[in-house]
This record gives structure tokens, C-alpha cells and sequence, in this order.
């Protein structure tokens, strides 16, 4: 009985203390770079589309809200002809940019994606496709991959000889 | 092959365990469920100790504490073994080898088509290696291009020797090889182009890593945890090989084998694994169409049902057409819709003849025929008049394998096991066992053929009927045409004879009865000498034996009933005429028919004609059952729902059976069910698969993977609230993700799958043993068994002598892998296969008519005129020629017949 | 002017006052919720978020006023009325000042304690109406709960009663010219605000609509404007339980004369509905069993006790 009153009294307290509401929109909290907000796809340093529909994302997504298929160019780089998200879904769990093997998809502080119509909240790839790199600077998959797919000569990544001469004879 | 019925005593980890006697240990370890890694052994192949993978330690006794290591695959399981997969020393070192195998591996696996089903990355998972200490540059190779099938990166190679074992040795591949030298190996052509064998697709399945991948798949590259799956049979040809078909958005992506240790095995053939882009194809029919003028119009389901009730099933004399391609429930679902005498199956009477009298022999006759399996233990083959590796090509494939089994006796006789591949090839020496054929002109198998004789249909039958003749002297003498084909009579004879197990395989691909009948005599005869003889039949298509052990009339007979005239309407089920016959006589057929109605799948000429067009399904879109030339009933279900209205033909023939007598077979069961007790000789139709109500605990079996993604984004486009998934009345098996994560009853595997096993090693898993028959038996059932009396007897009716006409030829059919079967030649990556129409005949013909290879010549034979290219073919008889069969501006041509050829 | 007129004014009056107040109530919780735990509270519609009411009618006004169909209708529709009515009915008893009052009934007291036993079947009906197995259990907890703790209230007020020597409220009020009764009265007072909180099944004593277990107990099915009769009733009942404290033991509106009687009346009521939001933002949820332990085994005897020496002390001092 005396810790109920006890306890009133001390709630009763709080009404002296400072307000922990922010009044958002007038004003806006700083958001970490790290923060999940909407999802983008990002470009490769050379401006090419860095996704390389993998469906490792679609994969990792605990609500299956990814959806994309794999098309190619004429040189054999993969790309994802459609690449779609619903938002509708999405829980911002992060867990498709921690999947993803390129930096193509990432988690952006923003968070403002609110919707009258939910249709509105499916996403298609040129709604998430943006022009630069997104957090991660520098990196090209297909430097460091085996495939060459136009980008570079066969055997001219980052860590790789140049091609055998299966003809040679020296043993 | 001596296996082994003994059972020994193994223990692994200190535990016991019974094993079949004569194994490999690494076989039995994963028989038994262990996690064992592994690259060089494959269950068809055995083991050849290459890749030092599937190392485990060998202790000599309990008291041994040291163990040696030893590879597991190398290894016989014999009683009281004892052996450590747990063991530090034996985790260390398969951990250690698969870090050396990927020295060079590329990071590839985002962009590798192998991703997600590849036994290197499941091996490597399993051997704990996890991080690549190795910082020198990565060994690179150029990639070759290998034709539109397969695809080559050759990075990824971790110098498993699969490829060329399975290439070389097992398909008898003759354009691939291993190249270079000590960490340079490289696996591929001698030069660029496609890949010539037409087993070259198993590269995908057989090779652990993404070095040969499927190019069909790649122009529109799913993973395999997202493909909804349902286990189907290939439609391609009569053999009825066990496939999985695969389903993304809408379309199928791949074909995979489904593993039948009855059928097919490891394997199929690359039509079927490459064929299916026809369902795909921009020119299927997606909705009920309706004839207005010219053109044909759209209709939706509802007004094509009643317009289709009013227009077509007004009339009174109604007659139906059934289709060799199309599954037992569809044709019966025609028949009981129009009547038992208003049903006719939609062969010519040539054709219908020839695989009536097949399966009588088989039924009828004492001789069994094998499985396809089977073959494979067959030590001694004669082949009489077919050229198997086009008509029936998995079959060729077992061929090459029986070739084998009279050399390896060798070594068996020195104690070699069978499974020490390296050791008894050896031993073999690229020997081959008798294997002898007598075919038309030069075919694929020549090459393991101890001898092959070349002659006319008529000549073959009676070299056959000969044979029979040596075999059992008590029936008439036949001579032969000359010394050669005498001495080659005797050798096959003898060699048969000698044999403990002979095979003889002919088929329907010459449209000769007496091929067939001489076939039957030599089996009987065998099997007469005390042979367990065995006798195979090649029949054209994927349910010829089915539907013509239901039709008892054939198209023939439709033709002149039809001239009779009194036809109201004419009901097409999954046939094109122009493809049976000849263009004039289907016009005059379907002008003689009043209304037409057309189920079909792609559009054609016929359906060109037709008043109505009902979209059916493919093997892609319905469930049904064929049965092949063995008479094996297998089911194959539907993949997934389409979004539009294809369906099953027995579906919409049951809905007009509906409306018209008001009987409604609730679902595919019911349809089996009413077929069965018409059918008695069916029967068994109903225990080639659990039923619709089978249920794991109270779990239907998924389609989908359990990983699979985008169920909330599909469709979103479309709709952002999902759809309720459809439901599937028709089969045990579920069109979601949702439901027995187990090994599903072997006639229902949707995909292979294991814990830890994503590739298609997983098999392992589904069989009783490696190699064996899959969890409660083979799927599929026999419908033909030899009869203990003989009731069809000995044939006596011998063909005579051929005899040349001055002026013209015989022409008969030749096959192609690639072309000569309706359906696989509408895909693209298929067609890029095709060669071009030709004729051939041998130099002396050319050279008599001043005819050059190349030149175009017009054949021109009852009416009707072809154009094509000359080609110079030697093994050809005098007199005799060959045109391809089933080729684009050949279809409906009836084979063998009489033609003129003329220089153009 | 004439009496009936007169009547009808104050009866419309009070009626349009106590209503208005319930509905203002809403916002009044919403706010000092908000305030006793550190946020702002409703702050966006019209000046400090005060017609955040209006907009909470009119959307509970528009909305769809479903009655499912395996609802009983007829009782459905029923069961939020009686709420409303019983709760209202009361206060024709409460003296405002000693002019306002709806009627001045003997049996006042009397009278209170009958509606209030009337509103515990609006929750049972409500329940019962829903068919909807979370409705009834709802239903259930909330008669069981309201039965028992009728006895201790009504046993507690009869100290008051005894004291008073009346059941009229305008009597008891009167006789409080001396002392609140809150101080002789002590036991009493407590348990009958512990009795009133039950009787509204305001937290922390909600078990009937206990949303973490029963979704919303009795009125899970209920929506639109009849969940909204639910919702005013709750707030009337707030309303009407500080009412009566103060009437009945802090001198209903008595006080210095510098402010008239009806506001000092309503200064007291408010300070007793904010200490019942304030409960609210303060105190956890008993357990059911604990709750009706808590009752007939502490506040039953608490307050026989009250009345017997409440009892022997007017008969020793008269
Ligand atoms: S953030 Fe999580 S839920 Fe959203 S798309 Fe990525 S994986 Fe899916
Ligand atoms: S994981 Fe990355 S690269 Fe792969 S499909 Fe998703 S976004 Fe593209
Ligand atoms: S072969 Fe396997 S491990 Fe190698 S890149 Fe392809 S998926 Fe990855
Ligand atoms: S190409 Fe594939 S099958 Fe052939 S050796 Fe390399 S890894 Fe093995
Ligand atoms: S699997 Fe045994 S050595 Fe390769």
C-alpha cells in the first residue's frame, strides 16, 4: 500500500522534469549513417549498377519482401532486370544489406516513407537506384571476382595472374 | 557387378554398424547418413582416389590408437573396419585439402550460376574451412565457348576429373578432353563450339562446381532455393526419363534429373534437359480462342465453356482424336466425352500398327522387356534397325554402359571391386563387349559397336529373322543378302549365345513390322536357348504405349469415317495434324469434320483451322500420367498455376463432360479412378503415385524450397496485398513453401534437398543405398509383363528381298536428336542444334545422277514436292535415301516411301 | 420562475456539464498521462491540442458501427446504453450546491448504490451480447468484480451514514459543517475510493477489459459510438465516484467563501479524477485472484470494523 503511494508520489514527480518528446517535424533528430531507413541500390565506382542480382538479399529477407530476376548484358555482367521491394513488408531488419556481397543494397537514414495508398509503398528499382555509392566508397565486385563480364581484361583483378597458356610445354 | 548381399560389420566412431558387403566405405558412410566430404567419387562413376577428400582414419584394431589416414572412397567396407570421420586428424586434413582445392578458387559465388546448389560450397562448409589464408595472385584461365547449352568458367575448377570421367568414359564423349599440366589443367574443347555429345547437360549436375553451368537457365538465372518444383517425366521421347521441372515467375527456368534408379539414374539426355523452352514459348496459347474470319479471336473461360457447349456439343455425331503426347487421363477424358466408338488415337494406321504389335510382344510374348536401368547389366546388345542415340537417346546411353559390362569381368576375376574405377579401367583397356548393330547407314553407337552391318529395313529384317534362325535352328533358314552380312548373321548368333544376359533393342523408327517381328524372334529364340534374354522397343512418343493401349481406332480410320461425311464436329486433344500427315489430307479431314475444336499448347496449323482453341497445358501445366516404352506408368504433376487460363486437357474435357451428361470427376483421382475400372489392363495407373489425399501427418509436400524468397514482393507489383496461394486439388503435393520438410514418397520429390546438402549430391540422401532405389521403391509402375504361355509365338512372315527401282528411291526417315520431336525444336538455345534439311544417300547414287554434296535436289513423291540439299552418306544402300524426320517443312511427310529426286 | 422549469434547466444542465466534462476528461487523461510520464501528450489540434476531443468524436461519430454477426443484436445494442443511463441517472442525486441538484432524494444514497449495482450489467450483457470468448470472460471478471466490491462500499459509506444520522446527500453534506467526514471517516474514505476504482474499473483494477490478456474484455467487439458510449461511460464514472467523495467526505462544496459553492465542489472533484489519472499512470495491474483476496479478505473486514466503531462511538458520545 505504501509503495503504491509511494509510487504515485514519485510518477506525481515527474511532471516537473524535462519532456523527452521531440516535436518532430519542426525539429528533427540526428540520424547515424548506420541508421535502417529506406533501402537503396547503389553504383559501382565506375558507375555502373552495382548489384549483381545475386538474390542473396531476397534470400536473406525474413519477411520475403525482395524480389528480383537476373538479366544480363551483352558482355555477361549480370544486373537485375527488375529488382523490386515492398515496403509495405519490409521490418528495416538490415539483414538484406549484411547479405549482400557488393554494397549494392543499403540501408539509408531516411525514414520518411510515409504512404496514403500502400500500393504506393512497392518499390521498383528505379525508385531505389541511386547515383553514387552509398557508405561504402570504392569497392567494384567484379574486380576482386573471376568473371571479367566487360569490366576488366580476363585475369586483370585485383588479385589475379593472367591467363594460362594451356599450350605451353614448360612443366 | 558382384553386389553384394552379405552383410559386414563396420564400425565408425566406435560404432557398429551392418553395411552391404563389397562397398566402398564412402558410399556406405553416407548410405548411413554421415556427412562425409567427397568431389572425385560420383555414385555412377565410382571412385578414383583423385581428390583426397574424403579422408577418414583407419585403425587396425580397438587397441589402435594412431590410425592411419586413409581415403574413405579407395576403401572397401569389408566386415570389422573400423574407422574415424570424427576424428581431429581426419577434420584437419579434409579442411587442409579443400583450402589447396581453392588456392585459385575465384570469388565468384554471387555471380555463379552453381550458387546455392554447389557441392563446393556445401564440402567446404562441411570440412570447416572457412578463410582463405592465401594471399598470391589467383591462377586465371580463358573460357571457351561451348554451344547453347552449357556454359564454361574455368576458374572455378578444382581439378576434380568428373567432367572427363563422366564426358569421356561414361557418355563416350569424343570433343572434350584435359588439357595442360600439373596446376594448369584445364578441362574443355580442343577448339571452340558446341559440345557434341548429347549427354553434355549432366556436365551441370556431374562437375562439384560452377565450371559448366546451364546457359539456358542463365538468360533468365534463378536460384535454386527459389524455384517452385514439381517431379515430372520428360516428354521429349518414349523413355519416360524422371525430371524436375522448375518454375519461376510464371515460366519454367530448368529441367533437372530426378533420380529413378529404375529409369534413368543420374541422368538424362540433353533434350530433355534443354527442350522444355517450347512452354515458355511466345506462341502458346493462353486463352480460349474463337475463329472470326481470318483471324482467331480471345474468349474468356466462362463464354468459351457455353459457346463451346453450343456450337460443339449441339451436334450428334461427334468424334475425338487423342494424342501420343498427351497423358492416359487426357485421352480418356476425350473418349469417355465423345464416346468409345467416336474415339480415335492420333497416330496414323502405319504407326498405330507397328506399337500395337510392340506392346503385344512384350505382353504377349515370354521375353521381359528391362528397364531402363536394366540395360545397363546386359552383356551382350544387338541393335536392329534403330538408331537409338536420336530416337531414344538415354537409352544409347545405357548401351554404352552394357558395352562395358563383358570386359570388366576381368576384373572382377582378379578381385578387383567394381567401384575401384581407376583400377578396373585399367584392367579394360577401352575394351568393349559385344555390342552389334544393324542399322540403315551409320550411326552414333558405331563407335563402341563390336561390328555394325548397314542395309535396307527389309534386309535388316531378314539378317534379324536370320539370327533368330541360328539361334533356335528349328525355324526356316533365310538367306542374306551377301558373305558379309552371312558372317556378321553368325557372329551376332554366336556371340548372343555366349552372352548370360542378351539384350536386343529395336524399335518403331523404321516403320517396318518386320524389324519388329525379327527383333522378337531372336529375343524368344534366346529365350529359348535357357537366355535370360531381355527385349527393348523404341517407340516414338512420350505416351505412344499409353494411348494405344486405349484406342482401339486410329487416325486412319477417322479419315474415312469422316469421308463418309455425317460429322458434326471433330475434337482435337494435343495433336496437330500437319505434323501426322500429309497437307492436303488433313485439310480434306478437317473440311470433311464440320465444327473443329482444338486442345493444344502451341499454336499450329491445325489450330490455325480450328473453329475453338482451348489453351492446354504442357507437362508444365497439368498432371498426368504417361507410360513409356517399357510400359512403365509414371505421373507427372503440374509445376505451378499459371495466371492464365491453361489447364490441363482432361480439365477442360471434364468440364464439357459436366455440361453435357452432367457427370464431374471431382478431381485427377476421380479421373484415374473411372480410367481404371474401364481399363483393366491400367490397373496399376493407380499406384504410380500416392493419391490426392496422401498426406505426411497432415502435411501436404511443398513445391517451394523452404528458403524461398520474394513471396511478399512477386506480385506486388500487380496488387500489394498477396494473393491466397492456389491450392492444388489434383496431387499430395502443395503449390507453397508450407509442408513436409522430410523425404517426401518417392513419386513425389519436388527437389533434392538435405541439411547441409544443397547440391544435387543430396540424392544420396533420398536412396536406400547409393545407386539404389530411392525411400519405398522406384517410382512408376509396370504395366507389361511377359506372359509365362508365349501366346504371340514366333513370326514367320519374312520380308522379301529389297529391290531398287530405276529412277527412284526408298526414302526413309533419319533422325535427329535435335529436330526430329515436335515439341523441343520450338525452344531457341534447342534450335540453334538443328542442322538443316537434307537428303542423303550414298556416292554411287550421287555420282549416277551427277549430283554433288550441296546441290539442291526437288524429291517429289504422291503429290507433294520437297526441296533440299544433297549430302553424301556411304553406308547408305543402294538405292535407299534418307530424309530427316520431323524437320521444319517436313512434318507430315509419311515415311518410307517411294521418291523421285531431280537436281533443281 | 417556475419550479419545473427550474428543473428542467438544472436537469439539462447537469446533464450537458457532466457529459461535457466525461468527453473533456478524455483529453484532461491523455494530457496529464503524458505529462506524469516525461512526453507532451495530445499538443497538435486547435491550442494545446484541446480539440484533439473534437476530432476523437467526430471520428468515433463517423466510423463504422459494426455489430458482428454472431452478436446477439438486440442485447449488443443494449448492454452501452445502460452504462450511459445508470451512471447518468446518479448524479440527479449529487447537490452541486445546496440549489443545484436534480432532486433531492431521501434515499440518495440508496439510490447511488442501486445504479451503480444496475451498471454491472451492462458489462455482463455486453459480454454475453458478444459472443466472443474474451468478451465473456471479460463479462465475467467485471460482475464478480463489481458484486464484491458493491458489498465493502456500500458497507463503508454506512459510517457516513451513521455519522450523517441520513441518507440524503444534501443532509450528509450538511452535517459535515464541523468536520469532513474524511476524518472520522478514514477507514471508510479509503475503502470506498479503493471500492470506487473497482466499480469503474479504471486501473489499476481494469481486469475486465484487460487488454494484454483479453484483448479489451468485455467491449472487444464493440466499435463506433457504442464502443464510444463505453468509453464516456468509464469517464462519467470517474467523474461520478469523485463527485460522491467529495459529497460525502470533504464537505461537497463547501469551503471559504471567497469562491462560489459550485466551484468549490468542482476544485475537489477534479483534484480526486486527476488522482484517479494519476493511478493510472502509476500503478501496475493486480492479478484477478489477488484482487478479489484483496477484497473480501482486507476491505471486507476493514470496513465491518469501520461501521461497528463508528457505530459504538455515535452511541457512546450522544
Ligand atoms: S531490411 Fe530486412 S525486411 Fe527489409 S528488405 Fe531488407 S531484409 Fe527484408
Ligand atoms: S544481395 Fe546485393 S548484389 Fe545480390 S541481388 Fe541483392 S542487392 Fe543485388
Ligand atoms: S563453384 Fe561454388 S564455390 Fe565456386 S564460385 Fe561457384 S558457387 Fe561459389
Ligand atoms: S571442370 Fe568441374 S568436373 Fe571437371 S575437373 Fe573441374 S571441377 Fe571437376
Ligand atoms: S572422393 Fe575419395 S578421393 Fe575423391
Amino acid at each position: 500500500m505504501l509503495s503504491n503511494i509511494r509510487s504515485m508520489w514519485l510518477v506525481f514527480l515527474r511532471m516537473f522534469h524535462k519532456r523527452v518528446t521531440v516535436q518532430y517535424p519542426e525539429k528533427k533528430n540526428y540520424l547515424p549513417p548506420r541508421w535502417r531507413g529506406r533501402i537503396v541500390l547503389t553504383r559501382d565506382p565506375d558507375h555502373s549498377e552495382r548489384c549483381v542480382a545475386c538474390y542473396l538479399c531476397a534470400a536473406a529477407c525474413p519477411v520475403d519482401c525482395i524480389s528480383l530476376q537476373a538479366t544480363e548484358d551483352e558482355k555477361g555482367r549480370r544486373y537485375p532486370e527488375f529488382f523490386r521491394i515492398n515496403f509495405s513488408r519490409c521490418i528495416f531488419c538490415g539483414l538484406c544489406e549484411d547479405a549482400c556481397p557488393t554494397y549494392a543494397i543499403q540501408l539509408v537514414p531516411d525514414f520518411e516513407m510515409a504512404e496514403y495508398n500502400r500500393q504506393n509503398l512497392v518499390y521498383e528499382k528505379q525508385d531505389l537506384l541511386i547515383d553514387g555509392q552509398g557508405k561504402y566508397h570504392g569497392y567494384n565486385f567484379y574486380k576482386v571476382a573471376g568473371v571479367a563480364v566487360g569490366v576488366k581484361e580476363k585475369g586483370g583483378g585485383d588479385n589475379e595472374d593472367k591467363p594460362v597458356d594451356i599450350k605451353k610445354l614448360i612443366p | 557387378m558382384p553386389l553384394g548381399l552379405i552383410m559386414a560389420k563396420i564400425f565408425v566412431d566406435n560404432i557398429e554398424y551392418e553395411v552391404p558387403d563389397g562397398k566402398n566405405l564412402l558410399e556406405v558412410c553416407l548410405s548411413l547418413g554421415f556427412n562425409l566430404t567427397y568431389f572425385c567419387w560420383h555414385p555412377a562413376m565410382h571412385s578414383v582416389g583423385a581428390c583426397r577428400q574424403c579422408g577418414v582414419v583407419n585403425f587396425k584394431d580397438e587397441n589402435d590408437k594412431r590410425g592411419r589416414l586413409v581415403m574413405a572412397c579407395m576403401q572397401a567396407a569389408t566386415n570389422g573396419i573400423r574407422i574415424s570421420i570424427e576424428d581431429p586428424r581426419a577434420h584437419a586434413f579434409r579442411a587442409g585439402n579443400i583450402e589447396a582445392l581453392m588456392l585459385n578458387h575465384p570469388h565468384d559465388c554471387p555471380v555463379c550460376d552453381e550458387g546455392g546448389e554447389c557441392h563446393l560450397q556445401d564440402m567446404t562448409l562441411m570440412s570447416g574451412h572457412n578463410y582463405r589464408r592465401n594471399t598470391f595472385k589467383k591462377r586465371t584461365h580463358y573460357n571457351q565457348y561451348l554451344g547453347p547449352f552449357i556454359n564454361h568458367e574455368m576458374n572455378r575448377c578444382i581439378q576434380c576429373y568428373r567432367c572427363v570421367r563422366f564426358y569421356n568414359d561414361y557418355a563416350g564423349g569424343k570433343d572434350f578432353a584435359v588439357f595442360a599440366a600439373h596446376d594448369d589443367v584445364y578441362f574443355g574443347r580442343q577448339e571452340e563450339g558446341a559440345l557434341e555429345n548429347e549427354f553434355s547437360g549432366n556436365l551441370v549436375e556431374v562437375c562439384p562446381t560452377g565450371v559448366f553451368t546451364d546457359k539456358v537457365l542463365r538468360k533468365h538465372y534463378t536460384r535454386k532455393w527459389d524455384l517452385t518444383s514439381a517431379p515430372s517425366v520428360c516428354h521429349q521421347c518414349s523413355l519416360g526419363c524422371n525430371i524436375l521441372a522448375s518454375e519461376r515467375y510464371g515460366g519454367i527456368r530448368r529441367i533437372l534429373t530426378r533420380y529413378n534408379g529404375d529409369v534413368n539414374g543420374y541422368f538424362i539426355c540433353d533434350r530433355g534437359r534443354f527442350g522444355y523452352e517450347y512452354a515458355n514459348s511466345d506462341k502458346r496459347i493462353k486463352q480460349a480462342l474463337k475463329k472470326s474470319g481470318n483471324t482467331l479471336q480471345h474468349l474468356s473461360k466462362d463464354s468459351a465453356l457455353q459457346e463451346i457447349k453450343d456450337f460443339i456439343f449441339s451436334g450428334k455425331n461427334i468424334i475425338g482424336i487423342g494424342s501420343p503426347r498427351a497423358s492416359l487421363e487426357s485421352n480418356f477424358m476425350l473418349k469417355e466425352l465423345v464416346g468409345e466408338n467416336n474415339f480415335y488415337g492420333g497416330i496414323p494406321k502405319q504407326e498405330s500398327a507397328l506399337i500395337s504389335q510392340a506392346i503385344s510382344i512384350l505382353h504377349q510374348g515370354k521375353v521381359k522387356t528391362p528397364s531402363l536401368k536394366e540395360v545397363e547389366s546386359y552383356d551382350a546388345v544387338l541393335i536392329l534397325g534403330e538408331d537409338i542415340t536420336n530416337t531414344a537417346p538415354m537409352l544409347a546411353l545405357a548401351v554404352r554402359q552394357a558395352a562395358k559390362n563383358k570386359p570388366r569381368e576381368k576384373a572382377y576375376a582378379l578381385k578387383i571391386p567394381h567401384w575401384d574405377d581407376a583400377a578396373v579401367r585399367e584392367i579394360v583397356q577401352g575394351e568393349i563387349g559385344p555390342v552389334y548393330l544393324l542399322t540403315t547407314h551409320h550411326t552414333k553407337l558405331d563407335e563402341i559397336s563390336t561390328k555394325s552391318q548397314y542395309t535396307t529395313p527389309d534386309d535388316i529384317a531378314r539378317a534379324g529373322f536370320s539370327i533368330a534362325q541360328q539361334i533356335n535352328h528349328s525355324l526356316p533358314t533365310v538367306d542374306t543378302a551377301d558373305d558379309a552380312m552371312q558372317a556378321f548373321v553368325a557372329a551376332v548368333a554366336r556371340d548372343l549365345l555366349n552372352a548370360k544376359r542378351p539384350l536386343v533393342i529395336s524399335g518403331t523408327s523404321l516403320f517396318s513390322s518386320s524389324v519388329i517381328q525379327a527383333a522378337a524372334n531372336i529375343a524368344y529364340a534366346l529365350k529359348d536357348s535357357g537366355k535370360d534374354a531381355g527385349l527393348v522397343y523404341a517407340v516414338p512418343e512420350v505416351n505412344s504405349t499409353g494411348m494405344s493401349m486405349m484406342a482401339s481406332k486410329d487416325l486412319d480410320d477417322a479419315i474415312a469415317r469422316a469421308n463418309e461425311g455425317g460429322i458434326d464436329a471433330l475434337i482435337i486433344t494435343e495433336n496437330d495434324l500437319y505434323y501426322r500427315i500429309e497437307k492436303n489430307k488433313a485439310d480434306d479431314f478437317l473440311k470433311n469434320c464440320g465444327h473443329v475444336l482444338v486442345l493444344e499448347n502451341l499454336q499450329n496449323e491445325t489450330t490455325a483451322k480450328a473453329d475453338y482453341v482451348l489453351p492446354a497445358g504442357t507437362f508444365a501445366e497439368s498432371t498426368g500420367t504417361v507410360v513409356n516404352n517399357e510400359g512403365r506408368a509414371q505421373r507427372f504433376y503440374q509445376v505451378y498455376k499459371p495466371s492464365n487460363d491453361i489447364c490441363s486437357s482432361w480439365e477442360w474435357l471434364n468440364e464439357f463432360r459436366n455440361s453435357v451428361s452432367d457427370t464431374y470427376a471431382e478431381n485427377f483421382d476421380a479421373v484415374v479412378d473411372e480410367m481404371v475400372k474401364r481399363y483393366p489392363d491400367l490397373q496399376k495407373v493407380k499406384f504410380a503415385a500416392p493419391d490426392a489425399n496422401f498426406r505426411k501427418g497432415t502435411q501436404k509436400i511443398p513445391r517451394e524450397t523452404a528458403r524461398y524468397s520474394g513471396r511478399t514482393a512477386m506480385l506486388a507489383n500487380i496488387n500489394v496485398s498477396e494473393p491466397k496461394p492456389p491450392v492444388d486439388k489434383d496431387s499430395p503435393l502443395s503449390f507453397t513453401m508450407e509442408g513436409y520438410q522430410g523425404i517426401p514418397p518417392s513419386a513425389d520429390i519436388p527437389f533434392f534437398w538435405s541439411p547441409g546438402w544443397n547440391s544435387v549430391q543430396s540424392i544420396n540422401r533420398y536412396q536406400t543405398e547409393v545407386g539404389g532405389s530411392l525411400h519405398g521403391g522406384n517410382p512408376g509402375v509396370r504395366l507389361l509383363e511377359p506372359s509365362e504361355e508365349n501366346k504371340s509365338g514366333y513370326f514367320d512372315k519374312i520380308p522379301e528381298r529389297f529391290t531398287k527401282k530405276e529412277g527412284e528411291w526408298w526414302i526413309i526417315p533419319f533422325y535427329h536428336i535435335y529436330g526430329s520431336d515436335e515439341l523441343s525444336v520450338k525452344g531457341p538455345a534447342l534450335a540453334e542444334r538443328i542442322p538443316s534439311a537434307y537428303i542423303s544417300m550414298n556416292e554411287k547414287d550421287l555420282n549416277k545422277n551427277n549430283l554433288r554434296e550441296g546441290d539442291k535436289v526437288t524429291i517429289s513423291f504422291s503429290g507433294d514436292k520437297i526441296n533440299v540439299p544433297v549430302k553424301e552418306e556411304n553406308t547408305l544402300p543402294d538405292g535407299v535415301a534418307g530424309l530427316p524426320k520431323g524437320f521444319e517443312g517436313l512434318t507430315g511427310v509419311q515415311f518410307p516411301f517411294w521418291g523421285k529426286i531431280t537436281k533443281v | 420562475m417556475n419550479p419545473i422549469w427550474a428543473h428542467i434547466l438544472t436537469l439539462v444542465l447537469v446533464l450537458l456539464v457532466m457529459v461535457t466534462i466525461a468527453a473533456g476528461l478524455i483529453y484532461v487523461e491523455r494530457r496529464m498521462l503524458a505529462v506524469w510520464q516525461d512526453r507532451l501528450g495530445p499538443n497538435r489540434v486547435g491550442p494545446f491540442g484541446l480539440l484533439q476531443v473534437m476530432a476523437d468524436m467526430i471520428k468515433i461519430f463517423f466510423k463504422e458501427d459494426w455489430i458482428p454477426k454472431f452478436a446477439d443484436k438486440r442485447v449488443f445494442v443494449l448492454a452501452p446504453m445502460i452504462v450511459m443511463i445508470s451512471i447518468l441517472m446518479t448524479f440527479a442525486v449529487i447537490p452541486f450546491t445546496p440549489l443545484i441538484s436534480v432532486v433531492n432524494l431521501n434515499i440518495g444514497l440508496l439510490f447511488f448504490l442501486a445504479m451503480s449495482s444496475l451498471g454491472a450489467y451492462s458489462i455482463v450483457l455486453a459480454g454475453w451480447a458478444s459472443n466472443n470468448k474474451y468478451s465473456l470472460l471479460g463479462a465475467i471478471r467485471g460482475s464478480a468484480q463489481m458484486l464484491s466490491y458493491e458489498v465493502f462500499m456500500g458497507l463503508s459509506l454506512m459510517g457516513v451514514v451513521v455519522m450523517a444520522g441520513s441518507f440524503n446527500l444534501h443532509d450528509i453534506v450538511m452535517a459535515q459543517n464541523k468536520v469532513w467526514y474524511f476524518i472520522p471517516q478514514i477507514v471508510g474514505f479509503v475503502v470506498f475510493f479503493i471500492a470506487g476504482i473497482a466499480e469503474t474499473h479504471r486501473l489499476p483494477f481494469d481486469i475486465p477489459e484487460a487488454e494484454s490478456e483479453l484483448v479489451a474484455g468485455y467491449h472487444s467487439e464493440y466499435s463506433g459510438m457504442k464502443f464510444g458510449m463505453f468509453f464516456v461511460g468509464e469517464y462519467l464514472g470517474i467523474t461520478l465516484i469523485s463527485a460522491l467523495i467529495v459529497t460525502l467526505y470533504f464537505g461537497g462544496w463547501r469551503g471559504p467563501h471567497f469562491l462560489p459553492p459550485v466551484i468549490w465542489f468542482l476544485i475537489k472533484m477534479f483534484v480526486f479524477i486527476l488522482i484517479f489519472i494519476l493511478m493510472r499512470a502509476s500503478l501496475p495491474r493486480p492479478r484477478y485472484d489477488q484482487l478479489m483476496s484483496y477484497g473480501w479478505k482486507i476491505l471486507l473486514p476493514l470496513s465491518l470494523l469501520n461501521l461497528l466503531i463508528t457505530g459504538a462511538c455515535v452511541l457512546y458520545f450522544k
